[in-house]
Formats: C-alpha cells, sequence, structure tokens
C-alpha cells in the first residue's frame, strides 16, 4: 500500500513539474502538430498508398498521419519526461530518492508512470483534432485508444529511462535522440508505408512499428472509416497489443535493473 | 565497537580500481553526539558519507547505524537516516511545500501526519512564510534550511549532513550551526556532518581528521589542539634580527624571522609572553599569542598542510 504512495507520489511530481514548465507542454505537442500540418500540406498532394488507386477513396496524407503524429507526441513527451532524470542526478533530488527506505523499483515505476500520463494527456488532446479528419470516437474506442496509447507510452519511457540513467548530460541524450529514437518513429510506418525490400524488415523488427499500427486501427475502428487502414497490410490488432504489452514489460525490467547499477554520476 | 553506538563503523576498506579511498576504518559514533568528519578533498570523507548515506554498497567490512546492519537491514537504516546532501536536493521547479509534500510517502508519511510534520519543521525553520514560493527563488541559506526540513520529516534519529556550510555567507553558515545545535539539544538526534572547514569542525563535540584515507586524528577539537606541543607567539618589531639575538641571550629562546616578523614556539605561551614583554619591552611593537589550530594538528599528524580550495 505505501509503494503504491510512493509510487504516485513521485508520478504527480512529474505531472505538476510538466504543466508547470509551459516551454516543454509547446515542445512536445508542437512540434508534432507542425509536423502534421506541413507534411500534410506539402506531401499530400503527392501520396498515393500502395494498392489504392488513383483519385478518389484513397485516404489522405493527413490521415494516414495522424496515428504517426499521435505516436511522435508520446515519444516526444517520454523522452523529455525520461531526460529530467539527467537533471534529477545533476541537481541532487535523485539521491534523496535513492537513499529514502524504498524499493527500487517503485522508484523507477514512479517515474515511468509520471512520464506516459504526462504522454497520455498529451495524446488526447491531440485526438481533438482527429475531428477535424472526420474521425469519430465511441467511448469503447476512446478506452481502447487510451489504454493502447498507456502501454505505448510506458514502454517508450522506459526506453527513455534506459538511456537516461546512465548519462551525465542532457546533450547526450538529444545525440541518442537523433540518432536512434527519432529514426526508430520514421521506419515505424508512421511517416510512410513499406512493404517491400529491406526497409519492410526494418519495420517488421521495429516494436515501434506495432504501436503505430495498433494506432492506425484503433482509430479507424468506428464503422464507415475502415477503408484507410483496409489498404494497408497491417500486423493484426492482437499482434500489435502483445507486441506493444512485451515491449512495455521489457523495457520496464530493463529500467529497473539499469536502476540497480550505480553510474560515475553519482560520484558528485 | 560499542552495541549502543549511533553508528559503528569496523575493518571498513573501499576502493576504486587501484586507489584506495578508505583503508580498513574502525570508528564509533556515540548517540546525541554532534561529529565532524573533516579532511582535504580526497581523504576519503566522501567516500564515507556516501557508504553511510546507503548511496554507495560497502565492499568490505561493515557499518552499523543504531545497530542495523547496513547491507541487510537496509531499509531500516534508511529509515532512520535524514540526509542532507551537498547539491541540493530540492525540486526548483516546486514550491518549498510541495517539496515536503511529494516527499512524504518516501519515508513513511502521508495524509494529516505528513501536514502537521510539514508544517512544524517548516515553522521551526523559519520558512514557514516562504511556503508557497518556488524552492528556485530561495536564497542558499534558505533552501538549506527547507533541505534539513526534508531530511527532518520522518523523525529520524540521525541526521547525515555532507558540507552543509557550502555555498553559505557567514551569517547563514551561523544560522544553520544554531538549527543543529538545537537539533541536537533538544531532539537528541546524532549529527554527523563532513567539513573541509577548520573553523566549521570546530564547533562539533567530536572530530574525526581523515588523510589519504586513513584516520589520523579522532578526539573532541579542544584535547586535539592540546596534544599539539606548544603556542605560537609573534612579535612585531623595527628590527627582527636584533629582537632575536636578544631573546636568545636573555632568556634562552630560538626564534625565526618569518615574513618581517619574530616567530617562536612554546608549551606555554601564556606564561612567557609576560617575561618577554619584561625583558625586551623597548623593542617590542605588538606581540601577538597563538593558540594551536586544527590546521596545526593536521600538520602535526600528516607532516602536510591541509589544502583548502575556498
Amino acid at each position: 500500500m505505501n509503494d503504491l504512495r510512493v509510487i504516485w507520489s513521485l508520478a504527480a511530481r512529474e505531472l505538476v513539474r510538466f504543466f508547470r514548465q509551459r516551454n516543454r507542454v509547446i515542445g512536445a505537442l508542437g512540434q508534432p502538430l507542425i509536423f502534421w500540418l506541413l507534411f500534410s500540406a506539402g506531401l499530400g498532394p503527392s501520396f498515393r498508398l500502395p494498392g489504392s488507386g488513383t483519385g478518389e477513396g484513397g485516404e489522405s496524407y493527413a490521415e494516414y498521419f495522424f496515428p504517426g503524429t499521435v505516436a511522435l507526441i508520446l515519444l516526444f513527451t517520454a523522452i523529455f519526461a525520461t531526460i529530467s532524470i539527467i537533471e534529477d542526478r545533476r541537481e541532487g533530488f535523485l539521491q534523496s530518492v535513492l537513499v529514502a527506505p524504498i524499493p527500487r523499483w517503485s522508484m523507477v515505476l514512479g517515474k515511468l508512470l509520471g512520464g506516459t500520463l504526462v504522454a497520455v494527456a498529451q495524446g488526447l488532446l491531440f485526438l481533438l483534432l482527429g475531428l477535424t479528419l472526420g474521425l469519430h470516437y465511441s467511448v469503447v474506442s476512446l478506452v481502447a485508444i487510451t489504454a493502447f496509447m498507456f502501454t505505448l507510452a510506458l514502454a517508450l519511457t522506459g526506453l527513455g529511462f534506459v538511456i537516461a540513467w546512465r548519462m551525465d548530460s542532457t546533450q547526450g541524450f538529444h545525440a541518442v535522440m537523433s540518432v536512434f529514437l527519432f529514426p526508430m518513429w520514421l521506419l515505424s510506418g508512421a511517416f510512410f508505408p513499406a512493404e517491400h525490400g529491406w526497409l519492410a524488415w526494418v519495420l517488421a523488427a521495429n516494436p515501434m512499428t506495432y504501436g503505430v499500427a495498433g494506432l492506425r486501427q484503433l482509430l479507424y475502428l468506428h464503422p464507415g472509416a475502415e477503408a484507410g487502414a483496409a489498404t494497408l497490410a497491417l500486423p493484426s490488432l492482437a499482434t500489435c497489443w502483445i507486441v506493444t504489452l512485451l515491449f512495455a514489460a521489457i523495457t520496464f525490467a530493463a529500467s529497473c535493473k539499469m536502476a540497480g547499477t550505480r553510474t560515475t554520476g553519482d560520484l558528485l | 565497537m560499542t552495541a549502543s553506538a549511533a553508528i559503528g563503523i569496523s575493518r571498513l576498506t573501499h576502493r576504486y580500481g587501484s586507489r584506495v579511498a578508505l583503508d580498513a576504518l574502525d570508528l564509533d559514533i556515540a548517540p546525541g553526539e554532534l561529529f565532524a568528519i573533516l579532511g582535504p578533498n580526497g581523504s576519503g570523507k566522501t567516500t564515507l558519507f556516501r557508504l553511510l548515506s546507503t548511496l554507495t554498497a560497502p565492499q568490505q567490512g561493515s557499518i552499523e547505524v543504531l545497530g542495523c546492519d547496513i547491507v541487510r537491514d537496509r531499509r531500516a537504516v534508511q529509515q532512520s537516516l535524514g540526509v542532507v546532501f551537498q547539491a541540493p536536493s530540492l525540486d526548483k521547479k516546486l514550491t518549498v511545500r510541495e517539496n515536503l509534500r511529494y516527499h512524504g510517502p518516501l519515508v513513511g508519511l502521508w495524509g494529516r501526519a505528513l501536514d502537521e510534520a510539514t508544517t512544524e519543521l517548516l515553522a521551526r525553520f523559519d520558512v514557514a512564510d516562504r511556503a508557497a514560493d518556488l524552492a528556485e527563488t530561495l536564497s542558499g541559506g534558505l533552501r538549506r534550511r527547507v533541505e534539513l526540513a526534508k531530511g527532518l520529516l520522518h523523525r529520524p534519529p540521525l541526521l547525515l549532513l555532507d558540507e552543509p556550510s557550502t555555498g553559505l555567507d557567514p551569517g547563514a553558515r551561523n544560522d544553520l550551526w544554531r538549527y543543529l545545535r538545537e537539533l541536537r539539544e533538544h531532539d537528541g538526534v546524532t549529527i554527523v556532518l563532513t567539513t573541509h572547514l577548520l573553523e566549521e569542525a570546530d564547533r562539533a563535540d567530536r572530530l574525526a581528521i581523515f588523510d589519504r584515507g586513513k584516520l589520523v586524528a579522532l578526539d573532541a577539537p579542544d584535547r586535539l589542539r592540546a596534544t599539539v606541543a606548544g603556542d605560537s607567539i609573534t612579535i612585531e618589531t623595527a628590527d627582527p634580527a636584533a629582537l632575536v639575538g636578544e631573546l636568545s641571550r636573555q632568556l634562552g629562546l630560538a626564534a625565526a624571522v618569518v615574513d618581517g616578523r619574530v616567530r617562536l614556539e612554546h608549551p606555554d605561551g601564556p606564561r612567557l609572553v609576560p617575561r618577554i614583554m619584561d625583558a625586551c619591552s623597548a623593542r617590542i611593537q605588538a606581540i601577538t599569542l597563538g593558540r594551536p589550530t586544527l590546521e596545526d594538528v593536521f600538520i602535526a599528524r600528516t607532516g602536510r598542510r591541509m589544502q583548502n580550495d575556498e
């Protein structure tokens, strides 16, 4: 019971911190929003989904890119939330948590949960824009989408945690962001589909692909809107759930293992 | 080690690679003591602090805190420790009160008990009027006081502080010491702090001096000073060389000229000064009697000066 209080206390701190720093809210929500608007405007006219005919009936790029943008928001927010571990360590806050009489996993879960909740909140906010695309949400689909976003965000926050734990500067994290995390998103089917060649293999091996595909199917779950998703050869929704849950479980376990090790940063 | 010790350390050795940071340390700290750990950088005091605070696990030897082993009963030890780190552990984006509110559950406090403890501690350290302000708006001295409140939230019988005076002006330092004394006297809290400042170590009940991973001195500051042979006498005069000759002739004293002044050491300075005044008063412009300092103790035990970077 007390462990739950610890987890919630650490998570609540993340939420308060996040919403108090307006630039972080803008950064995590603003950039994907700009991407979505600009790429939809720029690539929209020349975009054709594989398998769909020319002309009417195909999915617009704004629609295609929408689930990917949700994933990008989750990724950015998760990353920003975990970068704060580096600040926490440098500023000494982390030390006071490390010497508290609590199990290490509750510290990890508190941190991850905080980042995840912030990410889900931002994701939900962005979903409102989907209404302009003619998306309809039912109570059931919203619950399913929220649950899926939560799982994916937890996985990504865990990934961020594993990367951030050993770092002693935020610059290092930005490098990882550009060469690893951002490409991981680019090659997830979020930005463009790939069904042949080596790209298809990369996509299949990327856990993020299943996150984006899951979101895509859940967003277009309602009757009458299946046209867009149906033209793509996506992994089944069940596969997406399993992979994303596994992704979250693995990054959480890795975070706990990581947090049990000490880093040179502690020597400050 | 004695069973009643607040902290009992035995045969504690810690290495970073091939460098020995602590070498077979034995040390007991009694309950209710205000204990200082003094040493230059690299003396091992920071390593000792990290071990005591449970941030680092011991490699060799053992530490017991109030009878609990620091490895086996880690949670129990953590529950009885209040720790104030050198780097401020406050979240700058939270208010003073929020900092304590989110810390409470980590040390087993919530709800009304947490509210009451928070209100009481903020009042006690005279920061109640800043409770609603963001931590980043506080001065260094105030921040350190909120740190104290945070560390003491769960009423630990033992308080550890790492270089608590770092970054504080003299006024804030004095305040800090007033609060520490009060804690020790009214609440019986055992206080252990590290420092590289001699005047700070001088205020402790007992003091351990470290050099290169070894304990070189352990006693009350006064008693440590008493172990250094003598007092130093410094005399200002127009003609130092002549005075040195005169002292030698009349009183049989071996004095030296240091920086244009005559300096000598003697086991009993207070008795010697009047004799010097009687013998050579015409030549003396000023005479100063210096009691031995902890620096002298350090020099006597290690043969080197303590390197201070402040």
